[in-house]
């Protein structure tokens, strides 16, 4: 009965077991970036990247070319196009972003509304298609998670750096505005490489949803990360099931688990977390201590 | 190991002539000239908006001299990013970040690990030594989300202490800290500088600048330069803030205004 409900699906049927595949990497994948994008409080670009690649993927079907190359020309497009504004406007960033993120969305609409051919392709593109994942799918999609967890990790300093504040980054010899910039392509690129599963739309609540529930709870990057990955393969997990057994769009299904396991989350945990709960409850973490070091010279030199 | 036996430049720490900073073409200060010597401590004082920041964000090469002669440590500002270390003057709050107060003070080590060096026991000593002497350690498992304002402001000068520089620039470093704790950053301070540390402190505490040995007083210019007696006057303090307190003959409290230009007239 169990087996029946929660694992012969996946065994059963090809199709379930290369979309849960997919899922996991893009659980992975965004765990990895959305992550950063939580920490960094990058979720309004990574909306806008998300719905920018619209555009070129709906160009690339016209032409006849591979989609993810329309989403990177699209994500491309708008990373350039919001650092051009900036510059050039003076406008903050989130106005650039907003105005790029509605003009690229409208661009895409546009295409696609005067080409009845692939009217059907925009429910895709927006929501993916999960259970029609192919080998070659999976492989684009493995190849880029592996690429983001490595590039990930030989920048974690300097994107730790970038979480407490882009000075601290550029007085530690890092340049704030390269490493910011690599992010950003990480979060295009885990757009793009996801869009074919779950859709532009809904990858944007993978790189959110499972990220935030796992900083409610954690005090380490690197368990952030982790915990975020799992998180988010419990929703490709659940929410497959959930579209399996309830006959509900696949993509859909999932970004609702993994927006539910957060919001259960929220109400788990103790209103202001277990720091403030501790100081509401007047205990004080250290004395601060009075007097002069005697070996204040030893204390900060190496 | 200590500062002292890696200090490398011969020269001046820090020397600035005709010096004009400020943000992209628009200058906060002009004509700045100063020397600062290995093991002294130069004080910025003025008031909010007076400059002090900027010139220490162009020292730290966080924004360019829009003009002028300027050298750190014998090169362009930025040019060794593991002799000096910057304190900001604000902290990241109210949002949740996934890091214990020892986290944040490994990454002063960042700088000479690089991308991916791997932290020796030097490294890890030299993290657990600042924690301490900044009366951190205590606090080494704590989320940052969770420490107090002091306590914050502490574990980040452990950071700025962490990073074994030769050079100090640090942004108002005794805000929000109780009397307690600012003994303590103080000796420290004391500490660093005779082992040849040198530092540069903005300031709006007037007892921290007539203890270092040079102050610059600031109010979008130079108003004064040179020792903390010759700087700290109260006419060059009543120009600059407006306002100042002395005590008179009696041994009363005196606080005069500077109400436009009978403000110089009153002072002695």
């Amino acid at each position: 009965m169990i087996h029946d409900a929660l694992i012969a699906p996946f065994t059963a049927n090809g199709f379930m077991a290369n979309a849960l595949a997919a899922g996991l990497l893009v659980a992975v994948v965004c765990g990895i970036v959305g992550t950063f994008v939580v920490l960094r409080g990058l979720a309004f670009i990574g909306d806008a990247l998300a719905h920018g690649v619209l555009p070129g993927v709906a160009v690339a079907t016209l032409l006849g070319v591979p989609g993810m190359i329309g989403a990177a020309v699209g994500a491309a497009t708008m990373i350039v196009g919001i650092g051009f504004i900036t510059r050039r406007s003076r406008l903050s960033g989130d106005t650039a972003i907003g105005l790029l993120f509605v003009g690229m969305l409208a661009l895409g609409v546009a295409i696609v509304s005067r080409s009845g051919a692939f009217s059907g392709d925009l429910v895709r593109i927006l929501f993916g298609e999960i259970l029609g994942v192919t080998g070659r799918d999976l492989l684009a999609q493995l190849v880029a998670t592996v690429a983001i967890a490595a590039v990930a990790y030989t920048c974690r300093r300097p994107f730790l750096l970038l979480c407490i504040d882009p000075e601290q980054a550029d007085a530690s010899g890092f340049s704030s505005r390269l490493f910011h910039g690599i992010m950003l392509a990480l979060i295009a690129l885990t757009v793009v490489v996801s869009f074919s599963t779950v859709g532009t739309l809904l990858v944007f609540g993978m790189l959110l949803a499972p990220a935030a529930t796992a900083a409610l709870f954690s005090r380490r990057l690197g368990t952030m990360i982790a915990l975020s990955s799992v998180i988010g393969g419990g929703s490709v997990y659940g929410g497959l099931l959930l579209s399996f057994h309830a006959n509900i769009a696949a993509g859909a299904s999932i970004t609702l688990v993994a927006t539910a396991l957060f919001l259960g989350a929220l109400a788990f945990r103790r209103p202001g977390g277990g720091a403030h709960a501790r100081r509401a409850a007047g205990q004080e973490l250290a004395p601060s201590a009075a007097g002069t070091p005697s070996s204040a010279r030893e204390g900060a030199t190496t | 190991m200590t500062v002292a036996s890696h200090l490398r430049s011969s020269g001046p720490v820090v020397e600035a002539r005709s010096l004009s900073v400020g943000y992209g073409k628009g200058a906060v200060i002009d004509g700045l000239d100063f020397t600062l010597e290995r093991g002294r401590v130069l004080t910025l004082v003025g008031a909010n908006g007076s400059g002090k920041t900027t010139l220490l964000k162009t020292l730290a090469a966080l924004l360019v001299p829009i003009s002028g002669h300027l050298r750190v440590l014998g090169a362009a500002p930025g040019a060794s990013p593991t002799r000096v270390a910057y304190l900001a003057q604000f902290h990241p709050t109210g949002f949740i970040l996934p890091l214990r107060a020892i986290d944040v003070v490994r990454m002063a080590r960042y700088a000479s690990l690089g991308l991916l060096g791997r932290a020796s026991r030097d490294d890890e000593q030299a993290v657990e030594r600042a924690m301490d002497v900044m009366t951190v350690s205590e606090l080494r498992e704590e989320p940052l989300d969770a420490l107090s304002g002091g306590q914050r402001q502490r574990v980040f000068i452990a950071q700025a202490l962490a990073r074994g520089a030769e050079l100090l620039l640090l942004d108002e470093p005794a805000a929000n800290l109780d009397r307690g704790a600012r003994e303590t950053y103080r000796g420290v301070v004391r500490d660093l500088t005779r082992a040849g540390c040198s530092a540069i402190v903005a300031t709006h505490d007037l007892e921290e600048a007539a203890c270092s040995d040079q102050a610059l007083l600031l109010a979008q210019r130079v108003v004064a330069s040179g020792t903390p007696r010759e700087v700290l006057t109260a006419r060059a303090l009543l120009s600059t803030f407006g306002v100042v307190a002395r005590h008179g003959e009696d041994g009363v409290l005196v606080v005069e205004h500077d109400h436009g230009c009978d403000g110089d007239r009153r002072m002695p």
